[in-house]
């Protein structure tokens, strides 16, 4: 079976896209990157001549460099484009954008963008790779993977572990990369948080829901917290952050019903003090730095995978 | 296929011969000709003579119909006539059988002043059909104040509505429904709760979630459902409810017949042909407003229109260019283009045995005509030709080159359809014409 596997995948746009075969090929070839970024000279010359562009519609340095990072040390060219500003229909559109890119003849084009499914937009007027570094409110699939590389390198395995998610499940692009990579590698998803914040039919996405953070919390190996934008301002959801600290942020308290060696993750950037107290995000259990780490041996796989491999 | 404008066709006599006539208003279902001339319907039996200069088509049992209303279209002229104009939208309702179309006033400028529907009325004279213009609720549809019934209805307007920009005011909802009253004119609500539905792109639920799209929840529909009805009850006035998508909004429109209120309710084809899942991967040519469902909800649209809660099937004929369908989900702009395409999928629910022919042409012709209080529905003999020929086994591709709306936005292109309409007729004049 082994032998007859291959990855042939040209996009990474959605965790749904990649079977569990996939994933587990993309976490191994991740892992032996990994030890590209531990050498004195961190560049190879796998992916020399490509031209990789980070398109970029929604500001987040974080993981922009950790994408130009990981294309540097695979040799791509990289060029970085931020277009001024996507939230209006005044202007260029996507469409627009995305075909004048083409006319440079790109071979990958990753993109963050506001909207949900804006990936799917761009891949269809394109014929570049189209990576996904984050598409509204819908998924941000390299985070989940780096996430589950870095469960699976200090659990030494994702199958059968149980994993807590809590927060805002409905805007967070990362629970449902989550969700979704976790349950098809055999964890199980445990997510809690506002009732406002729980969006209708997640459980049909494969994710236990509950009705308190200890329950989800509860024997869990890997507890993750996610952001609260405070800048959702359409629509009532909590009534304050101190409420919300209170209640839903993650403190050495709400660990406690946790395995004792349960993984703290944390996508980043943390609100200290609100989703996550500084004790649990700078405790002894937190993998958040090893998360960017791994972030960008996660990345080159997945560049080097879509371009088809050696 | 062949179109003439009614501004270029003359009336012909016309010997309808060997059709299935099938006219529920006046109890016909039966094998047999029909006499046009005149611009009226001269005669209807068995083996008419064709009068001297009579055109005579055979029709080897396909149906004549009274043509088909559609009560609820949005036809873009004046101000977006790069996504339809009135020549091409009644181009298109030719096209599919309509031999008259109600134009909502979400134009630019809003239809809410004698002068646009001077300006609308004009412009069909030369089109291919009659168009009956929906004057606005309020100034501008900015739910403010009422707009100027009264020179509206001298215009020509049939209805008021503010589709598209659902009332949101109680109070004004309710003083549009008093007034509208002295007028003689009735009030179609667009029932949106616009508090639960402002931001949402697609039906709420898994879906929406698995998209990451923000949801629209039935609720929004049904409270507004519920308001207008029991505003409609209050003051005893008669309301029509538009594109109803909700299994409860259906239920809600029963219990008030029921009861005995003046309220009737019309649903688009694709609220009984397709689910949320026709938007796939992010499909905006499966957006629409309110939003298409899940199956329970398509199931008691199809319970509705045959048990008599829901009155008409209404395209919601909404023309949109690429401009504003291929962009990002949620910035596409709301709408599907249907006149070519309901007669197809309304008579899907014949062959599924949903409904009988004779009900199938209440739904499109006569209980549209009788709600909106303007001519035809009917094949009585006397009055205006409206008439449609309907071939109920025509096989056909709805590819993008047979698109005759201007715009091209439908969930239906490429789909394999069948029964189409092969002859329109309009006050005797033939405007559509498809291999007879
Ligand atoms: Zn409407």
């Amino acid at each position: 079976m082994e032998t007859e596997y291959r990855f042939t995948h040209r996009h990474i746009i959605s965790l749904d896209d990649l079977s569990r075969q996939d994933i587990d090929y993309i976490l191994r070839v991740a892992d032996s990157f990994k030890e590209i970024s531990e050498r004195p000279i961190k560049k190879v010359p796998t992916l020399r001549g490509k031209t990789v562009i980070n398109l970029f519609f929604e500001p987040s340095t974080r993981t922009r460099l950790s994408f130009e990072v990981a294309a540097k040390r695979l040799s791509a060219d990289t060029f970085n484009i931020a277009p001024a500003s996507s939230s209006t229909t005044k202007g260029e559109t996507l469409v627009d954008t995305a075909c004048n890119l083409a006319a440079m003849n790109p071979d990958i084009i990753i993109i963050r963008h506001s909207r949900s499914g804006s990936p799917r937009l761009l891949a269809r007027h394109i014929k570049a790779s189209v990576l996904n570094a984050g598409d509204g409110t819908n998924e941000h699939p390299s985070q989940a993977l780096l996430d589950m590389m870095t469960v699976r390198e200090k659990k030494g395995r994702i199958e059968g572990l149980k994993v807590a998610i809590i927060g805002d499940i409905t805007h967070s692009r990362v629970a449902h990369s989550n969700i979704i990579g976790f349950t098809k590698m055999g964890a199980e998803v445990a997510v809690s948080g506002p009732a406002t914040l729980l969006p209708m039919g997640i459980e049909k996405m494969g994710a236990t829901v509950c009705s308190s953070v200890a329950e989800a919390v509860a024997d869990a190996d890997v507890v993750m917290a996610l952001r609260i934008q405070k800048e959702r301002q359409h629509d009532p959801l909590i009534p304050s952050l101190r409420e919300y600290a209170n209640f839903f942020g993650i403190t050495p308290r709400t660990l406690a019903g946790a395995k004792p060696d349960a993984l703290i993750m944390h996508p980043g950037p943390i609100n200290r003090g609100v989703e996550m107290d500084p004790a649990v995000a700078d405790g002894p259990r937190s993998v958040i730095l090893e998360q960017v780490t791994n972030g960008v041996a996660v990345r080159m796989a997945l560049l080097y995978l879509i371009m088809g491999g050696d | 296929m062949t179109f003439t404008p009614l501004d270029a066709a003359h009336r012909q006599s016309l010997l309808l011969a060997g059709g299935r006539i099938i006219d529920p208003v006046n109890g016909v279902d039966m094998a047999g000709d029909l006499l046009v001339a005149d611009g009226r319907i001269h005669a209807v039996g068995t083996q008419l003579a064709a009068p001297a200069g009579a055109a005579r088509i055979d029709l080897g049992g396909k149906w004549i119909v009274p043509g088909l209303i559609d009560m609820h279209v949005h036809l873009r002229e004046p101000g977006e006539e790069y996504k339809e104009t009135v020549a091409s939208g009644t181009k298109a309702a030719a096209a599919g059988g309509f031999t008259a179309v109600a134009a909502m006033p979400n134009t630019k400028p809003v239809n809410d002043n004698q002068s646009v529907t001077a300006l609308i009325l004009a412009k069909a004279a030369a089109g291919y059909a009659r168009v009956y213009p929906v004057g606005a609720i309020s100034q501008g549809s900015r739910g403010e104040n009422l707009a100027e019934y009264g020179e509206m209805r001298r215009a020509g307007v049939v209805a008021l509505s503010d589709d598209g920009r659902p009332v949101t005011d109680s109070q004004l909802m309710r003083r549009a429904l008093e007034y509208a009253g002295n007028h003689n004119l009735l009030v179609i609500a667009h029932s949106e709760e616009l508090a639960l539905s402002r931001h949402g792109a697609m039906n709420e639920g898994f879906l929406a979630t698995r998209l990451g799209l923000i949801g629209i929840p039935r609720v929004a529909e049904e409270i507004a459902v519920y308001r207008d009805l029991a505003l409609a009850e209050y003051t005893g006035r008669p309301i029509h409810i538009a594109h109803v998508s909700t299994s409860e909004s259906v239920s809600l429109i029963r219990r008030a017949k029921a009861k005995g209120c003046r309220v009737t309710a019309e649903t688009a084809p694709h609220y009984f042909s397709l689910t949320e899942d026709a938007i796939g991967l992010y499909d905006s040519r499966a957006k629409m407003n309110p939003p298409l469902r899940a199956v329970a909800d398509l199931t008691a649209i199809k319970e509705g229109l045959r048990d008599g809660t829901l009155d008409a099937i209404a395209t919601d004929h909404a023309p949109h260019s690429e401009l504003e369908k291929d962009v990002e989900f949620d910035l596409a702009a709301n709408g599907i283009i249907g006149l070519e395409t309901a007669l197809s999928l309304s008579l899907a629910l014949v062959r599924e045995g949903v409904i009988a022919p004779g009900r199938l042409v209440e739904l499109l012709s006569a209980n549209p005509a009788r709600i909106l209080g303007v001519a035809g529905g009917s094949l009585a003999v006397g009055s205006a030709a409206d008439v449609t020929v309907i071939d109920p086994d025509r096989e056909f591709v709805y590819g993008l080159d047979q698109v005759v709306s201007k715009s091209k936005n439908s969930p239906f292109l490429d789909r394999r359809l069948t029964g189409k309409a092969v002859l329109t007729v309009v006050d005797g004049r033939i405007t559509y014409r498809d291999g007879i």
